[in-house]
């Protein structure tokens, strides 16, 4: 079974494998007799997403960057994953996705990065939202768990409920000069 | 000014820990060259003609004497002894090994400096205006707002990896130091009737090939809105600016495609459903921000300094100094003094590590330890006693870099060009030199006034040359370097873009282009006008006639 970086809960501060029950099933594909789980695309979910749930499968949807995740918010509450893809890793638009997801939709499921999924975005993908990788860089939870708590603080709030700087600061109101 | 606490040092030795650890993976070939490439932009880090490039943020162009120091002596150790401050009040380090970077972002986070999203598709370094804090014109000390949108911008997790790079510039006075309206973010702070303080909103100015100057989106944005605010449009840009085509991915073709009122429509939309408490200061921070750019403590000094009046009368040069580089203050007996690194012959902006320390040495001595970086690549110290100018234009004098000519002919902004630059099409410092040595001679340089002449190497425009009085751009023809010449461009507050003059002229037929352009302004010129003001009265003709009539 393929695995998955995943964050070791949901305010954990590591990364751990975790086996992926879930299959990819491209819009062309079957889904498998015996009722897996599966991620498909907004379309194929479109068409095929009220029956497999009523079947009793677990269904998650994949959107490409230019899927809007606003088509997304009245099903959310049925949907076991949500997997963002990044064609490229230097394409931000799942950022945003997830971002908004989290925070204006309050998606608390499972919220995959799918694509080119690198280590070197790991901090911005969990910032956002996002709690499970498949990386496509070879890197492990190890490296993953570094990149995303390098950094001791941040200057904003986003998804991931860190204090950002600003409130920190009201806190400890004597940071050394 | 601005000083760096525990939190904000933290962030720089990480990032650089971080490039540290990217670099490795570089040459160690764990990343390719193509993985590589968008994370080395990110911090600065071009691979030029010759070497590598290191961009040092300089935000909203403000540097302690220390900071300048630090750099002089990056320069020295890293580097051929000098660096290039830009027109986005950056400077540049031209000769790099890709090895030393991580030791040289070790040296620079020593001062509390760093090259964090100076190039790549982020949000870039804030400018502002060099004269922040220290004119009487603004409403606002505008570092503010900038030290806000910096820790703001620093690392954002959703928008760091933008279709493509984003600029935003502050100012609060009427006069615009900042070329706000060709950012892809331009902020006016404003006062409204009721004496509340607002930011005039300007979104999709930009140069390039596809010049922009920036729409109004909203008049008068409540200033403690600003983050919540700049978070919706990056974010509406984020999702909906185009990606398929990089010479179409700026916030301007957005705009233009959407219309402002649509873009306007759309950025309020994702304000008003905003968590605008999770994204914007508390007063508290901001009071923290604000009071650490109230420290200067100005000393009392007389509104006339007989001192400076006797050592004008006995020095023309210091006259000279005064008329073209010194600037009024807001407080009684002290002035705003511009460095000019443009004198003729030298390379515009360049400054070598000997004057660096001048500079800091002058700034601690004389002016409140404070250096300001200006977008026309000139450096200014901006309080300065007017009885201390006469000490402060002989210390510049021994260092080279008392040149009267700011905002005079021989100011010239220019991009590195061929000389540096792997996008280069032409040369652009030599074409520079060469119309700076025309108008060498002060009395030339100041019976033209006020000219502002900007040189691109190519269409890129880093050379500014669409908001040029006068504009040159560097254009190939089959191998051959030639310059089209653009007249009525301003990046000031009564911005506009300029007019192509006519059919591009010849490398060495640039400069008598030029003095025939300036001739034709002294020929037509009414009272006190500008070249800028004559040219806008006129139009093309005159100025068509004197460059092509001379070249046939």
């Amino acid at each position: 079974m393929p695995k998955l970086i995943s964050r070791d809960g949901p305010e954990a501060s590591s990364f751990v494998w975790r086996e992926d029950g879930f299959t990819h099933i491209a819009d062309d594909e079957a889904p498998g007799g015996e009722l897996g789980q599966v991620i498909i695309s907004l379309s194929r979910f479109q068409a095929d997403g009220d029956r497999w749930l009523a079947e009793g499968r677990s269904v998650g949807v994949r959107l490409k960057p230019e899927d809007p995740v606003e088509g997304l918010a009245y099903d959310l509450p049925r949907l076991a994953v949500v997997a963002l893809e990044f064609p490229k890793f230097r394409d931000g638009r799942a950022l945003s996705a997830a971002a908004l997801l989290r925070e204006r939709y309050g998606y608390a499921g499972e919220l995959r990065a799918v694509g080119e999924v690198v280590r070197d975005l790991a901090k911005e993908m969990s910032r956002c939202g996002f709690d499970s990788f498949e990386p496509s860089d070879g890197s492990t939870p190890e490296q993953w768990t570094i990149s995303v708590f390098r950094f001791r603080h941040v200057y904003q709030s986003a998804a991931d409920r860190r204090a950002p700087a600003f409130r920190e600061r009201i806190h400890i109101p004597t940071a050394e000069g | 000014m601005y000083r760096y606490d525990a939190i904000d040092r933290s962030v720089i030795q990480d990032r650089s820990a971080e490039f540290r650890d990217q670099v490795e993976r570089r040459l160690s070939g764990a990343l390719t060259e193509e993985h590589f490439k968008p994370l080395r932009l990110m911090n600065g880090l071009y691979l030029q003609l010759h070497a590598y490039m290191l961009r040092v943020a300089i935000p909203y162009g403000a540097l302690s004497s220390d900071q300048l120091r630090g750099l002089a002596r990056i320069g020295r150790i890293y580097d051929k002894g000098y660096g290039h401050f830009t027109t986005r009040q950056n400077l540049q380090f031209n000769w790099i090994r890709l090895e030393q970077t991580p030791d040289i972002l070790d040296a620079l986070a020593e001062v509390d400096l760093h090259a964090i999203q100076t190039s790549g598709n982020c949000i870039r370094n804030t400018t502002s205006d060099p004269y922040a804090g220290a004119t009487a014109e603004e409403v606002d000390d505008p570092r503010v707002w900038c030290e806000a949108i910096r820790q703001w911008s620093t690392l954002h997790p959703e928008f760091s990896y933008l279709p493509r790079k984003f600029k935003i510039a502050v100012t609060a006075a009427p006069q615009d130091r900042t070329a706000a309206k060709v950012h892809d973010i331009g902020l006016v702070l404003r006062r409204d009737r009721d004496g509340q303080l607002g930011f005039e909103v300007m979104v999709g100015g930009g140069m390039g090939r596809t010049p922009y100057l920036g729409t109004t989106i909203r008049e008068h944005l409540p200033v403690q809105s600003l983050l919540s605010y700049l978070s919706a449009i990056l974010r509406v840009y984020n999702r909906h600016g185009r990606r398929d085509n990089i010479f179409k991915a700026r916030v301007k073709i957005l705009v233009a495609a959407l219309g402002a009122g649509e873009f306007a429509r759309q950025v309020e939309a994702e304000w008003t459903t905003m968590d605008r408490v999770a994204v914007d200061l508390p007063d508290v921070e901001l009071a923290r921000i604000r009071g650490a750019f109230s420290y200067v403590r100005f000393v009392d000094a007389s509104p006339v300094s007989s001192s400076l009046e006797a050592a004008r009368r006995a020095d023309p040069t210091l006259g000279r100094f005064v008329r073209n580089n010194v600037k009024p203050h807001k407080i009684a007996g002290h002035a705003i003094v511009n460095i000019s690194l443009k004198t003729p012959g030298e390379v515009p902006g360049d400054c070598s590590s000997d004057q660096m320390d001048a500079i800091a040495n002058l700034a601690d001595q004389y002016g409140y330890g404070e250096i300001r970086v200006t977008h026309e690549q000139n450096l200014v110290l901006p309080h300065v006693k007017l009885d201390d100018l006469a000490a402060v234009h002989a210390g510049l004098k021994a260092a080279g870099l008392a040149c009267p000519n700011v905002g005079l002919a021989s100011d010239i902004i220019a991009c590195p060009g061929l000389d540096y630059c792997s996008l280069a099409n032409t040369r652009a410092i030599p074409v520079a030199q060469s119309i700076a040595q025309r108008f060498s001679m002060p009395d030339v340089a100041e019976s033209v006034g006020e000219l502002k002449i900007k040189i691109s190497g190519c269409i890129n425009a880093c050379g500014h040359h669409h908001v040029g009085h006068i504009g040159i751009l560097g254009v190939d023809k089959k191998g051959e370097e030639f310059f089209q010449l653009t007249l009525g461009g301003s990046g000031a507050e009564d911005a506009s873009l300029g007019d192509v003059l006519g059919p591009a002229v010849a490398y060495d037929q640039v400069t008598p282009a030029v003095d025939a352009l300036v001739q034709a302004y002294l020929r037509e010129r009414r009272g006190a006008e500008r070249f800028l003001d004559t040219y806008r009265r006129v139009g093309l003709t005159p100025f068509k006639a004197a460059v092509y009539a001379e070249a046939h």
